[in-house]
């Protein structure tokens, strides 16, 4: 059995059939993924020209070595061993560290992870879970397996019946999504940017009080579901996260509201493999879970480390298994494709086309193995499944950082 | 998918019965259901009606691959999600401590498995809509998020 690091379920049940050529269980996302093994692989290179690998380490090594502020970027596609290889460079070069998250998901996050907002595992979900509610998330899409695996469809030690009778799922968004055509009765489409009025609205129905946001009718019907229910699981996507902004407090206020009522959990919906890997290892480490500098030895965040800030005052940056460039909005990503780039990456991309020294690595799950945490924090473990000679990520920060 | 009422108006209409049946919106359904060909309507091999002769066959071909059962699968629309091979209760039956829980099946007695990112559908004749005790079972097309399986 192979594990697919297509997205942050981490499916551990696929099969490999004939080396690489078939596979089963892997969904259209993931078999995507599979494939992208064989186009768009990237080469060594330093400006532009083809060079080996050592000769790119080398380089990198020294652009970070000669670096006042650098910036060390991505994380979000590593296995834990790569971040805490990441870390450690961090340290010793005196490095800022910034997460895919820190625009997104971040605050949301945090509040899983210090205990602030009450979590479980996906295997709870499947087990306890008689609702399931995605907001601003469409996991058909973006986690193709989540509600055949844990969050609808399959039946577990609570749910025999599951989603012909025991299961609710509840889909809020801007637009009919494919996974708010499976909520038929539940689903419930906002203008955009009404997020928080939808909250309030929602409160409101909780409390017995007429919401005046939204189709009444229909809000109470919602208020009359969450209040039977017994146990409760809420996805948000980055939807509602980019929505509420500064009001994230009014979730954290229907979470509580939810939770007196009954047992109410949050799995905050990160895309990358290990995002959650990320953003705890560093929690860990130095009691933020994102935008951490150590400049100046001890490890500071606050808001002269955001990653607007680290993008414009850095003077390098290394960016692993991500593509800044094409996900960071213009502005940043503007300021930070003018600094001298390092890209580790097993495949081709934006980021990768314009940095300075492009070092190729292993794609995790299949040519390196290692561990990374779910996107319910459960920490899943995976060998490389073909044999290959290109080197790790978390082996080439170890020789980049012995360079240095 | 096609409608009877949609394959009738192309029909010739004149009532001939010459297909053996009372009327051509009986063909029709005839048509649909795959228990009748085009060529036995004698009366639409005449030329002056070649044209709504190669409508109806475009109309009517994606009903040629469908199977037994009258499931149709669209592979390039499918997200290979795996809600219906997890859903229907044949391969729940088959596997229960895998297609039960959420897991991709194992053995080869399941109707429905994802196999290079797309649903494939074998053992057909399992299917709970076929045979002499079938039943309206639809499973697999309700939990299906993109409409990649369809009854004819
Ligand atoms: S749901 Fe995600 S982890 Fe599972 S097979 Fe699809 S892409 Fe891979
Ligand atoms: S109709 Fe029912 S039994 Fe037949 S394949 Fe679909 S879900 Fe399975
Ligand atoms: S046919 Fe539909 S339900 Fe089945 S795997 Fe494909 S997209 Fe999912």
């Amino acid at each position: 059995m192979a594990v697919c690091t297509g997205c942050s379920l981490l499916c551990e049940d696929i099969e490999l059939v004939g080396g690489t050529s078939h596979a089963k269980n892997l969904c259209r996302k993931g078999w995507a993924h599979f494939q992208s093994l064989y186009t768009e692989r990237t080469k060594p290179t330093i400006e532009d020209q083809d060079a080996t690998l050592d000769g790119a380490i080398a380089k990198a090594s020294e652009i970070l070595a000669n670096a006042k502020k650098p910036l060390l970027y991505g994380w979000s596609n590593s296995t834990l061993e790569a971040q805490a290889a990441g870390i450690e460079l961090a340290k010793k070069i005196g490095a800022a560290l910034e997460g895919t998250t820190s625009l997104g998901q971040c605050t949301l996050m945090e509040q899983v992870l210090t205990g602030k907002i009450p979590s479980c595992t996906l295997d709870d979900v499947r087990n306890y879970a008689d609702t399931s509610v995605f907001w601003g998330a469409d996991p058909s899409n973006s986690h193709p397996r989540h509600l055949s695996r844990f969050s609808y469809y399959p039946r577990g030690e609570k749910h025999q019946k599951s989603y012909e009778e025991e299961r609710s799922c509840v889909a809020i968004d801007v637009r009919k999504s494919s996974t708010a055509t499976l909520c038929s009765n539940y689903f419930y489409r906002l203008p955009p940017g009404t997020d928080d009025q939808f909250i309030e609205s929602i409160m409101a129905a909780l409390d017995g009080k007429i919401p005046k946001f939204g189709d009444k009718k229909r809000m109470i019907e919602l208020g009359t579901l969450l209040r039977k229910t017994e146990y409760g699981a809420l996805f948000p996507g980055r939807g509602l996260v980019y929505s509420l902004q500064e009001k994230m407090d009014l979730l954290q206020k229907l979470i509580a509201k939810l939770s007196e009522i009954t047992a109410f959990k949050v799995v905050p919906m990160v895309e990358h493999y290990n995002t959650r890997g990320f953003n705890q290892l560093l929690l860990d480490e130095t009691g933020f879970i994102n935008s951490v500098s150590f400049h100046d030895g001890a490890a500071v965040h606050g808001p002269m480390q955001s990653m607007i800030e680290a993008a414009r005052s850095c003077d390098a940056a290394l960016v692993i298994g991500s593509d800044p460039l094409s996900s960071l909005p213009f502005g940043i990503a503007r300021a930070l494709a003018k600094k001298p780039l390092i890209a580790i990456d097993p495949r081709r991309s934006l980021t990768t086309d314009a940095a300075k020294v492009v070092i190729p690595s292993a794609m995790c799950g299949f040519e390196a193995g290692g561990t990374a945490l779910r996107m319910d924090g459960v920490k899943i473990a995976f060998d490389s499944v073909i044999k290959g000679d290109m080197q790790s990520d978390e082996q080439i920060l170890a020789r980049i950082k012995e360079a240095i | 998918m096609v409608g009877a009422m949609e394959i009738y108006q192309l029909l010739p209409k004149d009532a001939c019965k010459e297909c053996g049946y009372a009327s051509c919106m009986a063909l029709a359904v005839a048509l649909l259901n795959r228990e009748k060909k085009l060529e036995d309507c004698p009366a639409l091999l005449n030329p002056k009606y070649a044209e709504k002769f190669k409508k109806l066959k475009e109309l009517l071909a994606p009903l040629e691959n469908a199977s037994e059962t009258g499931l149709i699968i669209h592979p390039e629309k499918c997200f290979g999600c795996g809600n219906c091979v997890v859903a229907c209760p044949v391969n729940v039956a088959a596997e229960p401590t895998r297609c039960a829980v959420g897991l991709g099946p194992q053995g080869e007695k399941v109707i429905l498995a994802v196999e290079d990112g797309v649903v494939k559908c074998m053992n057909l004749k399992e299917c709970r809509r076929f045979g002499p005790n079938k039943v309206l079972c639809n499973a697999c097309t309700v939990t299906c998020p993109s409409k990649a399986i369809e009854f004819v």
